[in-house]
């Protein structure tokens, strides 16, 4: 499973509360040298290349949706107000400033003076208003369409002079500035024709001429050739400028290469090929590290990121005439002392120290200690225990055989299969370590590997598994970035999809505190709210939480101003003030 | 050497090879499945007759060895620590030929130490005890699958040859369909449309089953040369002028000559499908974990830090090279031997 748009782009976290996160991204750097002289000093020009993993799909940014297109799209484009990733707090993107109205239902935004795209004509609060009407219009089938649906009803945007726009919500919504970020704003003199003729979905395809597009992003297109490379030039009209008031960005250029493995992106960063690295194994890093000082490059170690790896029984409701049998051991999965007693068998520590050498954290809820302002401090840490998981099977009426082999309560044998994609060796890898350990409870765990997208057939749409590990990776540690996790009707809501109403009281509960959540503005409320679901999350282990890996990044020691973040995107996210030394 | 010597000697070099996989359990010292959490990536045990104090011990043994505190990934070898190897030593119990109990290993060293011959994978699973288990499987999956493709191969090779015609030309198109078949594709297909609860011996045959599906071909059209020419000879022709029934002729006059194809097939093709077991398993399409085969011990080798960390990860391939090479040297001397006997 990889990671679904919204969860990248929902970034949203409570703004009265932003303040306290000061603390955040503390990096901890394993090997990591600030560079001696400050970054007070950037030189201007120069080239950086970065890989990325495919090519993009897309120049529109209303409809990008893989990783690779919207890391390209955010040095394309800006957004009104930003989230900066390493503060993780709102700032002035293409509005300087904005009020909100007491109710928390009207926003005025203040766009800044002179703007300008990236072809020189003006952007105004004519082409704000035309950019939420494509991102709003359902024949564009924006990934995103749904952020911007607010109690039911989709955001209204007003233009109140040229540089002031106002936007109107159905209902007061917490960190409703934190929508605005991802959604760059679309030169309307370029993009209307299209829209107006019904096909902006197809605009701005991947071969569209360079001529022919413009954004208020640090680099513009220069030259696309398609399997080899991916070059964007510096945007004359940028409206960003340092601290000493010097026109951003730094860089002359990008250059993207495509490099399809985490392997060979690895090893073209190790040639010196690129310049920048993230997305790679703890395996990766301990060979990179060695190597660190001999080769002008360091790695860093973020610390846990906002991913988490999760193991999750299929509760989803199955005709018993399409499989009995799947319906047998379904028995077994929806009692909640059996998932109690697989987690407690579950021996995170080993996974944290054989799979990801240590650059892992232990789970006990989705919630990764990576996001410090969300977690729950009362939930005990996961333990690992196979006694008690026995202890627990017993209570529930299991009983083991002479040969040591689990039974439920009829005599049947506990069987189950573990389903992963083989595209993440890591996940593969947890599963053999999580069969062994079931093996000691007496649990006869097969591992199944199948390819990416008959895994997430098999979890999405036909139902036909057991158990299944999966992560997924938050854009954002607001909850509101789990709402379609936690909703019975979530899309994402992975063990129990389509569901006409909650299954269970808890889910009833779970949907009550999260839709509460959503709508209420005070912080220490709503950090009740969801504190309890992390408590029922804690109880009833709809999924079990096992580790969330470290963010790791590399870059060469010539490049300046790098800071990276456990955001995406987590090493390009300052783009327009990195520059070469 | 005469040919017929070199056969022989080479068979027995053979079957040399093939007793630690046949007797797996016996010679490994540890469970194939067997995790050893404390020693994940250990590098092979050094075995020693000498010690730090270069003294002289008849029996071999091993130094100790442990994480090393201030870098987890290393192992420190404490040479204050001596472990003899224990011969014909009671351990872990296993099956002989999945019938008989016993638990009476080659080698051992007590616990708490470990020996492991080729170092241990991530899990500190044996890498040594993996490498003969799993050549059970890929060494039966070649045996039977060079077994299967060629029986059908000289059935079918057989009869399109002796009988020649519209015969001849659909049984050829049609295997020339089976060469041109994107089996790859075909195979991840097969396998996203199977149940996930595929036992260990289900995915056995079918390994067996497509790689021998896939191989019939190239044999059959040997032999189907071979027939074409043997029919022609003249103590066929003598015989059919006796009156013999095709099927005599096939039988006794003709599928003889094919022997020595078919034995030179075997000793080449055996090698093949053990590749292509390692490839199928390589590509996730193989028996499942905790199950070792050779082609699950290579995949490891797919991740760049194994590679470029872990050394001996490399070791099980480098094993496979003298069993290929005693196949290959066999199908020569075979062919040899043939061209020394006259028909």
């Amino acid at each position: 499973m990889s990671v679904d748009r919204r969860h990248v782009l929902m970034m949203s976290l409570d703004a009265a509360v932003a303040a306290l996160l000061s603390s955040i991204p503390a990096v901890r750097a394993s090997a990591q040298e600030k560079p001696k002289s400050p970054d007070s000093q950037p030189r201007r020009g120069g080239n950086l290349t970065i890989a990325l993993r495919s090519e993009p799909k897309t120049l529109n940014p209303a409809i990008a949706s893989d990783v690779s297109t919207l890391n390209l799209i955010y040095c394309l484009g800006a957004d009104l107000i930003h989230i900066n990733r390493q503060t993780q707090r709102t700032e002035p993107g293409l509005a300087k400033s904005w009020t909100a109205s007491r109710d928390g239902l009207v926003y005025t935004l203040e766009l800044r003076q002179g703007l300008r795209f990236s072809d020189g004509r003006p952007c105004t609060a004519a082409d704000v208003l035309f950019s939420f009407q494509a991102y709003l219009d359902e024949k564009t089938h924006s990934p995103q369409r749904d952020l911007l649906i607010v109690g039911g009803k989709p955001i209204g945007v007003e233009i109140v002079d040229d540089s002031t726009v106002r936007f109107h919500l159905a209902q007061s919504y917490a960190a409703a500035e934190r929508l605005f970020d991802g959604f760059p704003v679309l030169p309307r003199h370029l993009l209307e024709p299209s829209f107006r003729a019904g096909n902006f979905a197809e605009a701005w395809g991947i071969s569209t001429p360079p001529g022919q597009l413009a954004g208020m992003g640090p680099f513009r297109l220069k030259e696309y050739v398609p399997g080899q490379r991916l070059v964007l030039e510096r945007n004359p009209y940028y409206w960003k400028q340092d601290s000493a008031g010097a026109p951003l960005p730094y860089l002359d250029g990008l250059t993207f290469v495509f490099v399809p493995s985490e392997d060979s992106q690895v090893v073209q960063f190790l040639s010196g090929d690129t310049d920048v690295l993230s997305r790679f194994s703890a395996g990766n890093f301990q060979v990179l590290e060695r190597q660190q000082a001999a080769k002008g490059f360091h790695v860093s170690d973020l610390g846990p990121g906002l991913e988490y790896n999760f193991l999750f029984f299929n509760l989803n409701s199955v005709p018993p005439e399409k499989s009995p049998d799947l319906n047998r051991r379904q028995a077994w999965f929806q009692d909640a002392a059996f998932r109690r007693a697989v987690s407690l068998g579950i021996d995170r520590q080993a996974i944290v120290r054989l799979i990801y050498f240590g650059r892992a954290a232990p789970l006990a809820t989705t919630v990764t200690p990576g996001n410090k302002l969300w977690t729950d401090s009362a939930i005990s840490p996961a333990s690992h225990s196979p006694q008690q998981a026995r202890q627990i099977l017993q209570g529930a009426g299991y009983s083991w055989k002479g040969d040591g082999s689990l039974a439920d309560s009829r005599g049947n044998p506990v069987e189950f299969s573990i389903l992963t994609s083989s595209s993440n060796e890591q996940r593969a890898k947890i599963a053999a370590l999580i069969q062994d350990d079931l093996r000691q409870l007496g649990m006869n765990v097969h591992v199944v590997s199948l390819d990416f997208r008959a895994t997430v057939d098999r979890l999405l749409n036909t139902f036909d598994y057991d158990a299944a590990i999966s992560g997924i990776a938050d854009g954002d540690a607001d909850p509101n970035s789990e709402m379609n996790i936690w909703l019975s009707s979530g899309g994402m809501h992975l063990w129990n999809l389509n569901e006409d109403k909650p299954a269970t009281p808890w889910e009833a509960e779970l949907d009550r505190l999260m839709n509460q959540q959503l709508v209420t503005l005070d912080f220490a409320r709503r950090k009740k709210l969801f504190d309890r679901v992390q408590e029922i999350e804690a109880q009833e282990l709809p999924v079990i939480p096992l580790v969330s890996p470290n963010v790791l990044v590399g870059a060469r020691d010539r490049v300046g101003n790098f800071h990276p973040a456990i955001l995406d995107p987590s090493v390009l996210w300052n783009v327009d003030s990195l520059y070469v030394r | 050497m005469t040919p017929r010597r070199k056969v022989w000697l080479l068979v027995a070099f053979l079957v040399a090879l093939h007793l630690p996989v046949i007797f797996a359990g016996f010679f490994a010292p540890y469970g194939f499945a067997e995790q050893n959490r404390d020693w994940a990536y250990a590098p092979p045990s050094r075995i020693h007759f000498f010690d730090a104090q270069h003294k002289f011990h008849l029996r071999p043994f091993v130094y100790g060895i442990a994480p090393d505190p201030a870098d987890p990934a290393n192992y420190a070898t404490n040479f204050s620590e001596v472990h003899p190897l224990r011969f014909l030593a009671r351990g872990p119990s296993y099956k002989l030929f999945g019938l008989l109990h016993a638990n009476v290993h080659l080698f051992a060293v007590d616990a708490p130490a470990r020996i492991f011959l080729l170092g241990s994978d991530a899990y500190g699973r044996d890498q040594f005890s993996r490498f003969v288990c799993g050549g059970r499987i890929s060494l039966a999956a070649g045996l039977v699958a060079a077994g299967f493709s060629l029986l059908v191969g000289t059935l079918v090779g057989a009869f399109a040859g002796f009988y020649g015609g519209w015969l001849d030309d659909a049984i050829m198109r049609g295997g020339e369909i089976f060469l041109a078949l994107p089996w790859l594709y075909l195979l991840f297909a097969v396998r996203a449309a199977l149940p996930l609860h595929v036992t260990q011996w289900q995915v056995f045959l079918l390994l067996v089953a497509v790689i021998g599906l896939i191989g019939w071909t190239r044999p059959a059209r040997l032999i189907r040369g071979v027939v074409l020419s043997a029919k022609e000879r003249n103590f066929v022709a003598a015989a059919r002028a006796f009156g013999a029934s095709d099927l005599y002729l096939l039988r006794r006059h003709i599928l003889p000559q094919t022997w020595g194809v078919v034995l030179t097939q075997m000793t080449l093709l055996v090698p093949q499908y053990i590749l292509a077991e390692v490839t199928l398993t390589f590509l996730g399409l193989g028996v499942g974990e905790p199950m070792p085969s050779w082609g699950s011990l290579l995949s490891s080798l797919q991740q760049y830090y194994v590679l470029a960390s872990y050394w001996w990860m490399w070791l099980p391939a480098l094993l496979l090279i003298p069993i290929f090479l005693a196949y290959f040297w066999a199908a020569d001397a075979l062919q040899e031997h043939q061209k020394a006997v006259p028909l």
